[in-house]
């Protein structure tokens, strides 16, 4: 247990000046914009024909926000307090909504679209990518290169195909937004089967790419497993077939695990631009909305979301595998 | 040479590059030769397909088959060049830390970790949106660099394995310097991984300026295969029902990275013989 408490703080140590640094790369790339994105931005505003007193208002406010009459490091070590008491600025377009505000209703959406679509696609996957390379022939002949096929279709161009053919050709979908405008979001029967409209078409095109791409890396992994000496060994010995395959395809699946946990990891930031496509009320709609914008701290709150996830789940497999594997444990222990 | 001769036994191989090379050759010789403008404005705004515009016009009353055939040129030459600088870097960093190992592969090591962790779109995101104007050779530029950790990774480990080999030992006591080894008797045996590496990085180099370009950090003042697709978005193509705008720069992605992923495929059964089942 001491060793691996040892194995844990070195991770945590890592995981640490990682987000730093993940933090201070979300701090300053956008400070390298020319010009004082605040009075570009009150300029932008009068455009809209606000009164001065409001932009007057406004510009101290982002001024004294951004302190942006100190010194970088001065503001550098402010906006690290701020984000450490969770504190991730006010938009600029939604003056004066605060980012988090925004982010908090963004995230469940984006949750509720990819986790399933990644869980359900991933057992899909595996299952199919399993049978093809157990079956060999015509039914993986046709099988890989149709895989192959939609896992090489970019999923955001899947994603407009199927739109077009499902939203718009044969009208059987809604073709924008989390659910129907007059609706208000609530938890009462309408609400969520105007929501499951919404939900089936961003849906299958997440989960169609999640089944290709698993499919055709557990093939790979059974095939190179169904061919190694073990396995021709333990044919030699007569053993039943059916138990050769259920070690080959355990072994098969370890790296499939991985893939699972990374993926589950990159789903905040994994299907930004389907969510752009769909208009759906998600992460990527909001950072989106913000890049037009040019709402530096909507964009910046949204990356940070994003590289948190993946840290946060990363973070999980090292402690789940230290506890599985030690050989993992040695090896970082080594390093 | 050897290893051209190797690849060529591979039916899917070839089918993979000969789509890639139609594709790249038949839009530069287009371009080079044709007289169109592609921003030049033909028609009103989605005109549908007909005799004289092939694929109807865009939400700028623009050609879209022109267009596309332009948009094709940038996109290809975004992913050659991101996948070019991608390679160099992740090659360079991983034979140096697998080499020279010790303080140098701790350092490098943990460089590539870190941006292996960090999300590389996150910061293609944050790089984009801080450069007020974004040229297409800077925006190849900035996905090569946030794109070399896997390769440095996976070449580091490769690289470890091959210097304890004979060869290696018998250039370290003609007293070959590091540079001369790495490129004499350590790169040429990872010839045809760093080439299977580099037609991935092609290919997803191709879908991170589309994708940049969706989220509205496309390249300035070019046509990309990525730009249609945002400005067909934008403009309410899909509402309206212009096909024709959207389906043609989406079914182009896809078959170019379709081609490329299919060149790899071949050639990781070329060299992995166990995969032909």
């Amino acid at each position: 247990m001491n060793r691996y408490l040892k194995y844990l703080t070195g991770k945590l140590k890592w995981y640490i000046l990682t987000f730093f640094i993940a933090v201070f790369l979300n701090f300053f790339l956008p400070r390298f914009i020319p010009g004082n994105p605040v009075s570009a931005l009150v300029a932008q505003m009068a455009g809209g024909g606000a009164s001065s007193d409001v932009l007057d208002k406004l510009y101290n406010s982002y001024i004294q926000e951004f302190g942006l009459d100190k010194p970088w490091y001065t503001q550098f070590i402010n906006y690290v307090l701020k984000v450490f008491h969770g504190d991730l600025g006010i938009s600029f377009s939604l003056y004066p909504t605060k980012v988090n505000t925004i982010l908090s209703h963004a995230l469940p959406w984006t949750i509720a679209l990819q986790a399933p679509a990644i869980l359900i696609g991933w057992i899909i996957g595996n299952l199919l990518g399993a049978l093809a390379a157990y079956k060999k022939g015509k039914f993986d002949s046709a099988f890989f290169p149709l895989a192959l096929f939609i896992n090489s279709i970019p999923y955001y161009c899947l994603a407009i195909i199927l739109l077009y053919l499902f939203g718009v050709l044969l009208d059987v979908f809604p073709i924008g937004g989390g659910y129907s405008m007059q609706l208000i979001p609530s938890f009462s029967i309408t609400f969520l089967i105007d929501a499951l409209k919404h939900y089936l078409l961003p849906f299958f095109s997440l989960i169609l790419v999640t089944i290709g791409g698993q499919a055709i890396g557990m093939r790979e992994m059974s095939i190179y497993e169904l061919n190694t000496d073990y396995v021709r060994y333990a044919k030699l010995l007569g053993i039943s077939e059916k138990k050769i395959t259920r070690y080959v395809f355990k072994n098969a699946m370890l790296p499939q695990i991985t893939g699972l946990a990374i993926s589950l990891g990159t789903m905040v930031g994994g299907a930004l631009i389907t969510e752009i496509v769909f208009s759906y009320p998600g992460i990527g709609t909001w950072l989106f909305n913000g890049i037009r914008q040019q709402d530096y701290p909507l964009i910046q709150g949204g990356t940070l979301v994003i590289t948190m996830a993946v840290l946060l789940a990363n973070f999980l497999i090292d402690i789940v595998y230290g506890i599985v594997d030690p050989r993992i444990r040695m090896a970082q222990m080594e390093e | 040479m050897k290893l051209l001769k190797t690849l060529l036994k591979s039916k899917k191989f070839i089918i993979g590059l000969c789509v890639f090379l139609l594709l790249l050759f038949g839009s530069l010789i287009f371009t080079t030769i044709s007289s169109h403008d592609p921003a030049e404005m033909i028609g009103f705004l989605y005109e549908p397909p007909s005799k004289e515009h092939l694929l109807g016009t865009d939400n700028f009353g623009r050609d879209v088959l022109i267009e596309l055939i332009y948009g094709m040129k940038t996109s290809i030459y975004v992913g050659l060049l991101s996948g070019i600088i991608a390679t160099f870097i992740g090659t360079t960093i991983g034979t140096t830390a697998g080499y020279l190992g010790k303080t140098i592969d701790n350092i490098l090591n943990s460089i590539t970790n870190l941006f292996l962790v960090i999300p590389s779109f996150v910061i293609l995101i944050l790089l984009s949106v801080s450069l007020r104007s974004r040229s297409l050779t800077l925006l190849a530029m900035i996905i090569g660099i946030t794109s070399w950790p896997w390769t440095a990774r996976a070449v580091r480990a490769q690289t470890s394995s091959l210097k304890t080999r004979e060869h290696v030992n018998m250039a370290k006591l003609n007293g070959e310097g590091y540079v001369e080894i790495v490129l004499k008797e350590i790169l040429p045996y990872m010839l045809s991984y760093i080439f299977m590496v580099f037609v991935l990085q092609v290919a997803s180099g191709i879908l991170s300026e589309a994708g940049l370009s969706m989220l509205g950090l496309g390249p300035s003042n070019t046509i990309s295969l990525g730009k249609m697709l945002s400005w067909a978005l934008l403009y309410e193509a899909v509402r309206t029902g212009a096909w024709w705008a959207f389906i043609p720069p989406a079914l182009t992605i896809a078959i170019i990275t379709f081609s490329l992923l299919y060149m790899n495929t071949g050639m990781d059964e070329v060299f992995n013989p166990r995969l032909r089942s």
